[in-house]
Parts: C-alpha cells; structure tokens; sequence
C-alpha cells in the first residue's frame, strides 16, 4: 500500500471556516434566491400609526392593479389563521397575524397583496387606503404601568403582561415569599448602593433581513417553506399546527441565512400568512422583508429598567441585591418575549458568593415592535445591572473594582454553585480570568497612563467587568421545545461523511467545527466530511441555534452518533482485517491493527465492504449510519473579564474606545479562531450598545432611529483592536468540555465601557450614567448643562 | 429597494442630458451618484418616471487647474476628490472634507455636483465651497450660469439651479490656509456641526477670513460676525480664540433632532469653528 500522508488532529486548531469561500464570493443560496415557477410576492400593508382603531381598510384600487392575485385584509387572513402562538406558559393577549379592529404598534400588518412580482405588490399596498382613528400611543413604561395614557390589550388592566413575579432567596417552588434574608441583609448594612439603570432597547440588524417562501402542492397535500431562520424544526412544528397539516407534511428549510442575532427564533406572522395564503390559493408566494421594514417588523431586544439596591459593609462584602425589573416588551408576546427577562433575573447572581438576593420582574405592553431574544437575551442586562453597581460599590468604598470583585467571588472549590436564583454554576475560575486580564492588560500601567492623561486635562477612564453566562441551554425541563439536540453520522459508500445536525446555523461555523470534531475521530481528511443542516427533510430532528448552544449540545450529539458508527465500523474492520476490534486505530483515512499499519485498510474499503458485506459478519446490519439525540443534565456557564480604556472629548463629550481586552473562558475550545470571530461581533454589540445604539421613539410611538442613517451600526473604523484572552475551565456537563461562546461577547464589554466613561467623568461627580454615551448626555455632565 | 416604476436613459453630453430631462416634461431627473436620490426613491419620497444618468458624460468628471483656478467636474466622486495630489496639495480643505464623507461606499460613487445640488442641511462640501468662496457652473437652455456658493445655497434642499439646469462644475481659487473641521453624526457620518475656515494671510496677519458652517441650520451659511472678528487681525491663537466664540450667536434658530439638540448644537458651532481656524493656521 502507498503510504498515506500524516493527517494532523484538527480539534483545538484554527482552522478556517470552510462555509467562507462561498459566502465571500456571492456563491451561497439565501431565500431571495429561491425561485419557483408560478411563484407570486406578498406585500404587506403597515400601520403608520402606534396605536388605533381600525375605521376602513379599502382594498379597491389594489386588487384592480394589473398582476394583482388577491389582497387579504386582517379579517379576512382571521378566518385562516388562528392567533399566533407562543412559547411561553405566560398569560398572552390574542395576536393576530394581521391587525383586526385595532393597531397597537407602528409597523403592525394591516393587510397583505398578492402579485406577480415584488413591486407590482408593494405597489398595490401602497393603493390600499386604510383609516384610522388614532388612540393615545403607551411609550413610557413606567407611566404605562399605571394605565398611562391608554391601556392596549384589554384585559390586561395597567397594560401588566407580567406583574412583580418574584425570584431568589425565599421564593419558594409554589411562588411563596419569604423576605426576613433580604431584608438582614439590608438591615445589616453599612454601605447601600441604589440605582435607576436603563439597559435601552437595540435594533437587531442583521444583515440579511427575514424572508420566507411557501410552496403548498396541492397534489401531494404537502408544504415546503423555505425561511431565514434560525430554528427550521420549530418552524416545522409550528407550522403544521397553524395550517392543519401534520408535522410529516411539512418541510421547513432554512437556506443560507445571513445572521439573526436572536431575532430569527420567533416565528413571524409573514411566515404564517405566506404558508396560509400558499395553501388557500394553491401556488407558491414569497416574501422578502426590506430594511426599512426589518426597522420596525422584526422583534427588538434589551429594553429593560433595572432599580438595583447593593447591600454591604464597608470592606466590601456583598449582603444582598435587590433587583426590580421593569421590561418594555413592546406591543405583544411573541414566541419568547416574556421568558427573556426571566433569564435576568436568573443571572442576578453574577460571579458573587451573595447570601441573599430579591429580584422582580414586571414586564409592560407599549406601543412599540415587540422585544424578543437578542444576542445575549436576559444575560447582558443582568450583567449590566450587577457590574455597573459594583463599580459604584467600589467608588463609593473608594476601593479597587478588581479588589472588590475578588472578595466577593465565588470561590472555585464551591462549585457547583447553586445561586440564589436557583442556577447550577457548573463551574469557574473566576480569579483565574480577572487575573489574567488584569495581567494581560497590564492595568497597573493603565492606571499610570490614564492618571498622566489626567494630569494633561485629558478626561480618560479605565472600566473593569466580570461576567458570567448562561449557555448550552437545556434540558427538556427548561425549554418548551425540548433541551436535546440531534445528530446523524453516515459514512458514504465510498468513505466519505455526511453528518446532520439539527443545529441550524447562520454565522456560527458550524460546518467548520463540527467536521473538524469528525475527522479526528475517524481519522479522516476535513475535506471528506459533509455537514447537512438546516433542512427538516434531511435532518431528522433538532431544535435550533440560539442559547449558545450549538457546540455544547448539538457538537455532543454529533460526537455520540459518530462514536457509534465507528463502533459499528471497527467491527467491520476487525471482520476484514481479522483482528480484534478493539485494537484497532483509525488514523491517516485507513484503519489498520495498533502496532502493524502496513496490513492497514483504508477507511474507503471498509466502508465499501460495510455496504456489500459478503460476507456479513454475525450479528451486523449492512451500513454505516447512525444518530444520537443529546440532552444535556444543565445548562453550562462560560464567564470572562473586560477592561476597556476610554477617552471624552472634553470639548464635545464625543467619547473614544482606547482599548478594549477581554479575557473569555468558553471551556474547551474546538477551533480559536472561530471562537475569536464569535467574540469580536459579540464585543462589536456589546461596545454598539454602550456607546452609539439606541431605538428612540418619539412620544407618539414612531422609531425615529428607523433606517441606518439615525441608528448607528458599529463598523470596524468605531473600534480598536481588541485585544483577547483566554482561561479555559471545562464543563462536566457535556464530553467535549465545551461550554458555547456565541452571545458572550455581548455581556462583559457594555458595563465595562460604562464603568470607563464614568471614571473618566468621575472629576464632575457623576455615578451613572445611563447608555448610549451619546456625545450631548456627555457634554451635559462636563459642562453641567451649560454652553 | 422597491421604488415606483421609472424608466431609465443615459445621457452622452450636457446637450444631451438637457434635452432628456426638456422632453421628459417635469417627470424626469438626473442621477450622479445616487446616494441622496436612491434614499429618497426608496421611502418612495421621490418618484420619478425618468431617471437620466449623468455619470458617463464624458469630461464631467475630473479635476483641472485652468487660469489659476481649480475645476473639479461636478460628476467627480468624492473618493477621487480625497485621493487627488493637485486638490492635496493646492488646496487641502477640499480633500480634507470629501474624506470625512459618509463611509468608502458613499465616497466612491457620490459626487461634488450632486452633494451642492442635493443640498442636504448637514452636507460637508457646502461648507467648504462657501468659505472658498467657489462658484457653481451651471448650463441650462439658455446657456450658462455662474453662481457664487454664497448665492447658491439658499434654504433647506433649495438652491440657486433652476429645474432645467445642470452643474458642469465647482470652481475656485485654490488656497492651502483652509481647514475643516466636523463633528460626526455616528450613524450616517454626516455633519451634526461642520465648519470650513479659508484664511487670506498676508504679512502675519489675516488680511480676509471666510467661514462656511453646515449642520446648524437649515442650509449651509457664512458665519460673517466670525469673519468681521478676524478680518485685518494678526494671525495668532489670541485672535482666533475669541473670534470663535461668536460663531453661531446671530442665528436664530438652529437645527435639533435626536443626536443633537439646538443648545448643544450651538455650544458646538464655536468649538469647531476655533479647530478649523487652529487647523488652517497651522497651514499657514
Ligand atoms: C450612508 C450615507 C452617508 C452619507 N454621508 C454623508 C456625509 O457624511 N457628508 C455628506 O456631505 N454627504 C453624505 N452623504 C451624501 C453623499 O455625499 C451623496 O453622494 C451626495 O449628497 C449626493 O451626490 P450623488 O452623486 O449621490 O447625487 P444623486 O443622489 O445622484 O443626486 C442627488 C440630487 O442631485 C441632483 N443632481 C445630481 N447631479 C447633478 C448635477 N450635476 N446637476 C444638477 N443636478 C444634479 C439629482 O437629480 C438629485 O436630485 C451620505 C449619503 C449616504 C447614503
């Protein structure tokens, strides 16, 4: 036999991400390129109004446009749909696809065209003419909790979606409350911290926005809906069960999508409707969302106010937290709106040993595009709340933030940890990270530095932020869909893999990672592996990708379903080979008896004798294929350390991001390279919401900031260059160790640029300042509101 | 984008271009670079039934000197304007401004003559073009046009251009001791403030000053009090510094919108006006 070329183990490398070259060079297939024969578009009518009564809706003028097909007014998609559903077990409004009676956001659908091609469509709903008698439009939360100025679901009195549910020390399984640990905590306290933080809403954005296409074959009584979307096997489920059909009817295909960012989880009455639509009138439609549109019809995130009260004695130590959440949920429930804030709530534990903790939650209806999960989803919030408080813990103690951290951490020998909240901290090491970023960013020199920039006038600061997450979501007891994930190994005829994994990702590098995991496991070459996705008629099952929970969960069940193969492999082999299956190795595309490689098979030939198995070995099926569902025991928990350095514009308030270093533990890591792409758009959000995102409705609920010449989207020139670092702590939770590293970025760099723009102003005696550091709100501080 | 249906034409000449948007009766419009037209077709604020694209006429885009003053084609892309050694050299400010356009895409396909007849409140070369004092060339059916850039600009998106005419071109007469200096919007890069100060030195003083300010008000202006202040002055910080602090005092009302309101807006208009007169000392 030739010798084979040394194959190197390709898990722990930087390996570039194979899904690149087609995606750089405009070879991949998203929905718009879907097309089908017969195919018609949708448009769909907006309200430009917040919040009204529907008086007409006057279709005339559209329907007698040439290439018209059918116009569908709420109403009428009523009498085809029922309300959408949602994933949550929160009492929930009705919320109809298409506003019937009344609008409760600007940008809700009012009606939809049918055309023969996109503009003829939008056209048409253009022509529709739709009256309405305004109502007064809820913006503010916090008036809207008081029935201010008008309540928007009726029977949701005070516009209460949900009411001061409570969490934490005391709170029993059945909803009791027991507040004698809090109120110690306090009672004992020397020093008190209390703020009003505004963790403000954010657009989404990602760059390519939804669009579906449904096709319904009448002659098979089968649906195919092609969606940018993150979870095509929800999307299946949902819906078969929205359009009468079985779950096997119903083929869901997410293609090429172009980011989500959490955004694509839910889904949308678009899809709901195009299925709908498809099914009553027998052909395919499609409908692609514009950018003014993703603005205002596609869910938002964060939006959430935060009362945070620290207790603690004068050398540092945390009592307690309390923590009253107000979220501004937008106009209506979707599929996980109300479940985001619960998971703030969940992480008000932060990286600190604290003995007691109070959190309540409300969440409020406005007149606004609904919030849903958006990169980070609760965690980012939580983190903000806690670390910003910290920081002034510390200021007000005139002690060291890093100082103050450490006392307060949980130490590594109490893992796991069971939170106040009632999390399992897997595990963590979270002096181990705050001392390699305080190493890594040599802050001792940065204290130096930014102190000799003082003496200069100049106004710079330094901030510091832990964090820790919550990721690799499951088991099937925290999530209504199940908490599992699925796998599927094939080996090919003719040697080759094809791997299916019901993860479905859309920037994640999936195909990268997890067919480096497979070659070194079968000691195959990466170019012979295949990984399918995102497609429920060819991948089994799955849930989806979101929760940073690809690598933990679907990467295990894909390990698992490999391991069987080659059990079932290595017997094949032991047959051929007549060894012992035991002592085989698959190394270097053969597989050959440990010790003799020159009597080796190669991997092509025994999968070729696994597929003509003359003769088959006792006991064995023919072929080479196999699955494995993985359902974690708990959720893992990655945690890191941010330091930025700042500089404000003393004159304009601009500020400037110096520096930014950041030290994340995701446990084990299958491919750095990738992880560092995860973290740097993490950091991009997470530094956009600090300092120049914000979704800003005027008082009679417009998004002012609805396209991209008023919402800033960060670009590459608005950063430095980060600087990464990382610990690694594995989890136990899964084999592989790895604990997901997608949202995480998002979670340390937001306070720790906010704690650096409030030291940099510390000489105005400010102690908060609330996000986006907009230049104005700056300026205000440094020249007290004087030109 | 899905904009109302519109035909589309390319024009070959100025003469030509003319006669396409005659013929079109009212309906017709050109485009240059798009990037002020397209936003608005977009949100459907604009409809036209005939797009007349100027971007090929030969000789409508390109910079020249001729008779001591620059040229620069109105079809000329802002990239090219920021890259170009004769403007670097000759006159700095011009290229200085074009390069804190918008984001590369804007600046590789939007242009000079379609920025001035455009006239957006927040533009940068507005500014520029009235502290140099250029004139805009425009021809029209009965020939051409020579308009002063303080005579131009004349209220918000309204110019001195009749709906029959077209730039050819933005001259003046180059001067290094200029400078720009602007205050980002951060999502679109557009000016919140942005001033332009032109200083005439001679013999260490400042024998004339023009100031060109952009962002503050519905259309770019001169800040005239601020010129009075320099005019005849030694060139050093002691003048410019309080020159700067009457920047803006004589407008009556200034601009205000979510990334900046009008008190801020107006302690900003002497802040950035002290740093392009710093800037444009600093070139002299
Ligand atoms: C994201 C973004 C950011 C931007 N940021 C900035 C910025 O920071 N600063 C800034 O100054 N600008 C900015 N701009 C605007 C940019 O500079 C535009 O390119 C410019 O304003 C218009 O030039 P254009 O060639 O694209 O004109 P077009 O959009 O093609 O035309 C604009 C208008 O001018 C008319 N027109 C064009 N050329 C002529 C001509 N020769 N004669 C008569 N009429 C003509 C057209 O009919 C049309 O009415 C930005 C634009 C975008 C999209």
């Amino acid at each position: 036999m030739a010798p084979t070329p040394v194959l190197p183990k390709l898990v722990g490398e930087r390996v570039k991400r194979r899904e690149d070259p087609r995606l750089i060079q405009g070879r991949a297939t998203y929905v718009d390129d879907i097309k089908i024969v017969g195919m018609h578009h949708l448009a769909f009518k907006r309200s430009d109004v917040a919040h009204g009564r529907i008086r007409s809706i006057d279709t005339s003028a559209a329907e007698a446009m040439e290439g018209v097909e059918a116009v569908f007014t709420g109403a009428q998609i009523a009498e085809l749909l029922a309300p959408m559903p949602i994933g949550t077990p929160f009492p929930s409004p009705p919320h109809r696809a298409v506003a019937v009676d009344v609008v409760r956001y600007a940008g809700e659908a009012v009606a939809v065209v049918v055309a023969s091609n996109r503009y003829t469509a939008r056209d048409a709903a253009d022509a529709i003419v739709v009256d309405i008698d305004p109502l007064p439009a809820v913006v503010d939360p916090e008036l809207a909790m008081k029935g201010q100025p008008a309540v928007i679901h009726g029977d949701f009195p005070n516009n209460l979606a949900v009411a001061l549910v409570p969490s934490g020390t005391g709170v029993s399984a059945d909803g009791k409350v027991d507040d004698s640990a809090v109120d110690k905590a306090f009672a004992a306290a020397e020093v008190v911290i209390s703020q009003r933080m505004m963790n403000q809403r954010l657009v989404p954005n990602a760059m390519e926005p939804r669009g579906v296409v449904a096709q319904f074959e009448p002659g098979k009584g089968s649906m195919t809906i092609w969606s940018s979307t993150q979870n095509p096997h929800i999307l299946r489920s949902m819906i078969a069960a929205m359009t009468g059909l079985g779950q096997d009817q119903v083929r869901a295909i997410a293609p090429e999508v172009g980011g989500g960012f959490g955004a694509k989880i839910n889904i949308y009455a678009e899809e709901y409707v195009a299925a709908v639509i498809s099914k009553r009138l027998g052909i395919p439609v499609k409908w692609i969302e514009d950018r003014s549109e993703a603005f205002v019809a596609t869910t938002h995130g964060r939006d959430i106010i935060g009362y945070i009260d620290v207790a603690a004695k004068r050398d540092g130590t945390v009592l307690g937290i309390k923590l009253r959440l107000i979220a501004d949920i937008g106009a209506y429930n979707m599929l996980l709106t109300a479940a985001i804030p619960t998971l703030t709530m969940m992480m008000a534990n932060a990286t600190y040993d604290i003995p007691a903790i109070r959190t309540t939650l409300t969440e409020v209806f406005t007149n606004k595009t609904p919030t849903d999960a958006y990169r980070g989803a609760g965690r980012p919030e939580a983190t903000y709340f806690v670390e910003r408080a910290m920081d002034m813990l510390a200021r007000e103690l005139k002690m060291d933030p890093a100082d103050l951290r450490r006392k307060n951490f949980i130490a590594p020998d109490k893992f796991p940890y069971v939170t106040q909240m009632g999390a399992v901290y897997d595990s963590g090491e979270y002096e181990k990270a705050l001392d390699l970023a305080l190493k890594a960013s040599n802050w001792k020199g940065l204290v130096a530095e930014r102190d000799a920039a003082r003496k200069e006038g100049r106004l710079v600061g330094l901030g510091l932020a832990m964090y820790v997450e919550v990721c690799g979501l499951g088991p099937s007891s925290s999530l209504p869909t199940g908490g599992w994930e699925h796998g599927q190994v094939t080996v090919e005829r003719d040697g080759r893999i094809s791997a299916t994994t019901g993860a479905s990702p859309h920037g994640q590098g999936n195909e990268t990672t997890f067919a480096q995991m497979l070659a070194d496991q079968f000691g195959v070459p990466i170019e012979h592996i295949t990984i399918l996705h995102g497609d429920t008629g060819v991948v089994k099952q799955g849930i989806g990708t979101f929760g940073s929970r690809s690598q933990a969960v679907a990467g295990t069940a894909l390990h698992l379903a490999g391991g069987r193969v080659k059990t079932k492999m290595a017997k094949f082999a032991a047959a051929l080979l007549e060894a012992h299956e035991d002592d085989l190795v698959f190394e270097n595309g053969t597989i050959g008896v440990k010790g003799s490689p020159a009597s080796a098979k190669s991997f092509a030939e025994v999968a070729g004798y696994a597929y003509v198995p003359v003769p088959l070995p006792p006991g064995l099926e023919p072929g080479l294929s196999d699955e494995a569902f993985f359902e974690p025991a708990n959720n893992t928990y990655p945690f890191g350390c941010h330091i930025s350095m700042l500089e404000i514009d003393r004159e304009t308030g601009e500020p400037v991001l110096l520096k930014l270093i950041a030290v994340d533990d995701a446990g084990n890591l299958i491919n750095p390279l990738i992880v560092e792409g995860q973290i740097h758009g993490g950091l991009a959000q997470g530094i956009g919401q600090a300092m120049i995102e914000e979704a800003v409705y005027s008082e009679d609920g417009q998004l002012l900031t609805g396209s991209f010449m008023d919402y800033a989207l960060p670009r590459a020139t608005d950063f430095p260059r980060f600087e990464l670092h990382s610990t690694v702590t594995p989890t136990p939770v899964n084999p592989l160790g790895a604990k997901g590293v997608g949202e995480a970025g998002t979670l340390g760099s937001t306070p720790c640029i906010v704690n650096a723009a409030v030291d940099a102003l510390g000489e105005f005696g400010v102690t908060h300042i609330d996000m986006m550091l907009r230049p104005e709100k700056l300026w205000r501080i440094i020249h007290g509101g004087k030109a | 984008m899905i904009p109302t249906s519109f035909e589309y034409v390319r024009a070959t000449s100025l003469e030509d271009a003319l006669a396409k948007l005659k013929a079109a009766n009212g309906s017709g419009k050109f485009i240059a670079g798009g990037h002020s037209l397209v936003p608005l077709m977009k949100l459907r604020l604009s409809e036209p039934q005939l797009l007349i694209d100027i971007g090929r006429i030969p000789d409508l885009a390109g910079i020249s000197e001729r008779d001591g003053k620059m040229v620069i084609g109105a079809g000329t892309v802002h990239h090219d304007i920021a890259t170009s050694s004769v403007i670097r050299e000759r006159c700095p400010v011009v290229a200085d401004a074009a390069a804190m356009i918008g984001d590369p895409q804007v600046r590789n396909r939007g242009t000079i003559g379609g920025s001035v007849a455009h006239a957006d409140p927040s533009a940068d070369m507005p500014a520029v073009l009235l502290a140099l004092d250029a004139e805009i060339h425009l021809k029209g059916p009965n020939g051409w046009r020579v308009v002063k850039a303080p005579d131009f600009f004349r209220d918000l998106f309204t110019v001195d251009m009749a709906h029959d005419e077209i730039i050819a071109s933005i001259q003046f007469a180059p001067l290094r001791t200029a400078a720009y200096a602007k205050l980002y919007q951060r999502a679109s890069h557009y000016a919140i403030v942005g001033v332009a100060a032109a200083l005439h030195v001679s013999g260490g003083r400042i024998a004339s000053a023009a100031i060109g300010l952009t962002g503050a008000a519905s259309h770019a202006r001169r800040l005239t009090n601020v010129e009075r202040a320099l005019a005849g002055q030694p060139l050093s910080q002691q003048t410019i510094a309080p020159a700067a602090q009457v920047a803006g005092v004589d407008l009556a009302e200034v601009n205000s919108d979510i990334h900046a309101g009008a008190e801020y807006r107006r302690a900003m208009i002497p802040v950035f006006t002290r740093r392009a007169l710093e800037s444009a000392m600093a070139r002299a």
